[in-house]
């Protein structure tokens, strides 16, 4: 499993700050969350680790056995206006299988998350729900080394909420490497090992996740929690 | 292959390209030529009359392009037709001499006949055409011209000349220089109750007359002659000059001029074979 | 006025079948330019959106400018192009269907690049990080949005259909309306206008029109039919 070093990311975009010399050193195993107010640049941490934006300077070095495969859930998930099983076929185009093994894969990861039964169903009439999960089919079926989740139960409802989770977890368990931006507290709690807190493009705080959400130093990460009222009063009765 | 195939698309694709073999000129098709001709030989029917006697005789398909006569002599030019049916003498001679064809011969003539409104407000009527275009002129009447270098447009230029006439001076408002064909330009002079000199051919089968009439025929200053030539192959080698020329014979044979003869509407003769025997 | 339109309804009645044939050269002309169009202008305007290098914008700019191409001045280039004194004169297409199906797929093929890279980069916006995170080729990708698209797309191929059925200034050109071999529609109507039969050319108008109408049609139908089953 890969381990993540960011080091001195800087990101600017149309004279922006989003990254301002982010350093993280994220573990080999488990999920790790980011957490953080809205413009602290987690989305933007995940894309620079994913490659899909390169930054203004610095780097993230990954640390691994051999090649790194990635997928990626975003917090909506993006659907081709085709069959669920096609968005799944399309993802494994890169791995250059045969069609027999591409198409037996997909078939096991759409079951996997409980679509096997909707394979041929026009992916974008698929319920919310049944997308994302579909997403982390997607995102299964590559047998990911590396998983970015950016905020992927943001706009399910609580049973499905549920669903995603179990999947991120099972899919640890298995032996992938999870990052996920979460601003759900509860989930940070249930399924995340460690967790980075960001604020203003930087990392301002690490550490085990029950830890860090209970008996938070730094005052950009108290000013966070306090803001999620619901939550603290949760996590102290439970 | 996925699922992701673009089904429709390739589909679509097949289907065109399917149509497109069904356009491609298949090799076997009979032997056709290309005849630039002029719009009055077009519109008035004489083809439509004509082509299918010869190819029911020959085989050889007929393939008429319609233009002014002088763009009709500038395809030529370019090699872009095997024969040229034209009416405009002087164009047809300078062809000649530029060597894009080495023989001219006569065909057959129609005539010019002036038309403009009933109710002729610049009192052209008569049989003097070179008297009823000085009328027109000196009334300032509304007077519609071709424009676009056909043999009609030479004749009519002519006939301003010869009437003593110097129309860069005396172009004003009325005069319409349109610079289309034959029939946009009786659309044109019907619309607008002007006068216009046509050939009689297009004017018999011309069927948006309005208030139009003749006014001038019969004069013999508005002969309309035309003239048949085969592009000189020596200038372009693509031309089909066996073709072409098995053409030109038969236009020119008794059996030809017998047809351009018969040809009739409204029981009115409209060309008048000439071919020298 | 009036008197026209009776007229021009009796004359519906009576068309032949060298109308029914000109229809068809119509047809085949403008759907096999279309094809051509969309199989050339798709990949093209699908490859524009989804990829960035310099002078993109410029090669944008020019086909959303090319869209409004003047038909005539397309068929005068390319009479020059095919005349017998032209560089491709060797092939003989002038005055054939192939040179007007040639000056029509002129017309279509920037109209279908430049209307499927507003589509295909509208869906890219979409889609497009989660295909290039999925690690796809540029062509891949494109294949992918194409396919994502392709109801809009069907939208774009009418509207080439549109113009290339519609227009006259390059067929007229570029076939010379030869009776029974190169005349269209609007070649046909044009030349009963120049004959004064006005109200035989609204009746081949109205023809043109229906032809339109069926067309679209039948598309809507495949697209809804289509959509229906694929989402």
């Amino acid at each position: 499993m890969p381990s993540l070093r960011c080091e001195d990311l800087v990101l600017r975009l149309n004279g922006a700050t989003i990254l301002d010399g982010l350093n993280a050193a994220i573990p080999a195993t488990g999920i790790t969350a980011l957490i953080g107010p809205n413009g602290a640049g987690k989305s933007a941490t995940l894309r620079v680790i994913d490659g899909l934006m390169a930054p203004t300077s610095g780097r993230v070095r990954i640390v691994s056995d051999g090649p790194v495969r990635r997928a990626f859930v975003f917090q909506r998930p993006a659907l081709v206006r085709a069959s669920a099983f096609a968005n799944v076929a399309l993802a494994l185009v890169p791995l250059k299988l045969s069609r027999a093994a591409r198409e037996a894969r997909a078939r096991d990861a759409l079951a996997r998350v409980g679509l096997g039964d909707r394979a041929g169903a026009p992916a974008t009439r698929l319920s919310g729900g049944e997308q994302q999960r579909l997403a982390l089919a997607r995102a299964w079926a590559v047998e990911p080394d590396l998983l970015l989740a950016d905020e992927p139960t943001a706009n399910l409802d609580p049973a499905a909420t549920e669903l995603v989770e179990a999947l991120i977890a099972e899919m640890a368990a298995g032996g992938t490497k999870v990052v996920l931006v979460s601003h759900n507290l509860g989930q940070v709690m249930r399924l995340a090992a460690d967790v980075f807190v960001l604020a203003k493009g930087r990392a301002v705080e690490h550490g085990p996740t029950r830890t860090l959400l209970l008996s938070p130093q730094m005052p950009e990460t108290r000013a966070y929690l306090s803001g999620e009222l619901p939550w603290t009063s949760f996590a102290a009765a439970s | 292959m996925d699922l992701l195939r673009r089904r429709f698309v390739a589909h679509g694709v097949l289907a065109a390209l399917g149509l497109l073999v069904g356009l491609a000129p298949a090799r076997a098709e009979p032997a056709s030529i290309i005849v630039a001709s002029t719009t009055s030989t077009e519109q008035s029917g004489l083809f439509k009359h004509l082509l299918p006697l010869f190819e029911a005789k020959s085989g050889i398909t007929v393939k008429v392009v319609a233009l002014g006569t002088g763009q009709a002599l500038d395809a030529a030019r370019r090699g872009d037709a095997d024969v040229v049916l034209v009416h405009d003498r002087p164009a047809e001679e300078k062809f000649l001499s530029e060597g894009f064809a080495t023989k001219r011969q006569d065909v057959m003539y129609n005539d010019f006949v002036l038309v403009g409104p009933k109710a002729d407000p610049a009192g052209a009527k008569g049989d003097d055409v070179s008297a009823a275009f000085g009328k027109i002129a000196a009334a300032q009447a509304t007077f519609v011209s071709r424009g676009d270098r056909s043999g009609t447009h030479s004749a009519e230029l002519r006939t301003w000349k010869e009437a003593g006439v110097d129309l860069p001076a005396v172009k004003g408002a009325w005069y319409r220089d349109v610079g289309q064909g034959m029939g946009p330009a009786l659309n044109a002079a019907s619309a607008l109750d002007a006068y216009i000199l046509a050939d009689r051919g297009t004017w018999l089968s011309f069927k948006n007359r309005g208030n139009l009439a003749i006014l001038v025929e019969g004069d013999k200053r508005l002969f309309n002659p035309y003239g048949v030539m085969l592009v000189n192959p020596a200038k372009h080698p693509t031309v089909k000059a066996k073709e072409g020329q098995v053409f030109i014979d038969w236009l020119i044979s008794p059996e030809g001029q017998a047809a351009i003869a018969s040809y009739k509407i409204g029981g009115e003769q409209l060309f008048f074979p000439s071919a020298a025997r | 006025m009036l008197q026209t339109l009776q007229e021009t309804v009796s004359r519906l009645s009576s068309l032949d079948r060298d109308v029914l044939a000109i229809a068809w050269l119509s047809l085949r002309v403008s759907l096999t330019a279309v094809g051509i169009g969309l199989a050339l202008g798709i990949p093209l305007g699908a490859f524009l959106a989804v990829t960035a290098f310099p002078g993109r914008g410029a090669l944008v700019g020019l086909f959303n400018a090319f869209m409004g191409l003047p038909p005539v001045i397309v068929g005068l280039v390319l009479y020059l192009v095919l005349s017998r004194s032209g560089p491709l004169g060797s092939f003989g297409l002038l005055f054939t269907p192939g040179a007007m199906v040639a000056a029509q797929a002129v017309l279509a093929t920037p109209l279908v690049a430049a209307l499927t890279r507003q589509v295909v980069a509208d869906a890219e916006a979409h889609l497009g990080e989660q295909l290039r995170s999925l690690g796809l080729s540029a062509p891949r990708r494109a294949r992918a949005l194409i396919h994502d698209t392709r109801f809009s797309l069907v939208t774009t191929a009418l509207a080439s259909f549109g113009r290339a059925i519609s227009e006259i200034g390059a067929v007229l050109v570029v076939g010379g309306n030869i009776d029974g071999h190169t005349r269209t529609m609007t070649t046909a109507i044009s030349l009963e206008t120049q004959k004064g039969d006005l109200s035989l050319a609204l009746a081949l108008g109205l023809v043109l029109i229906g032809i339109v109408i069926a067309v679209n049609a039948v598309a809507a139908l495949l697209r809804g039919h289509a959509a229906r089953a694929y989402g």
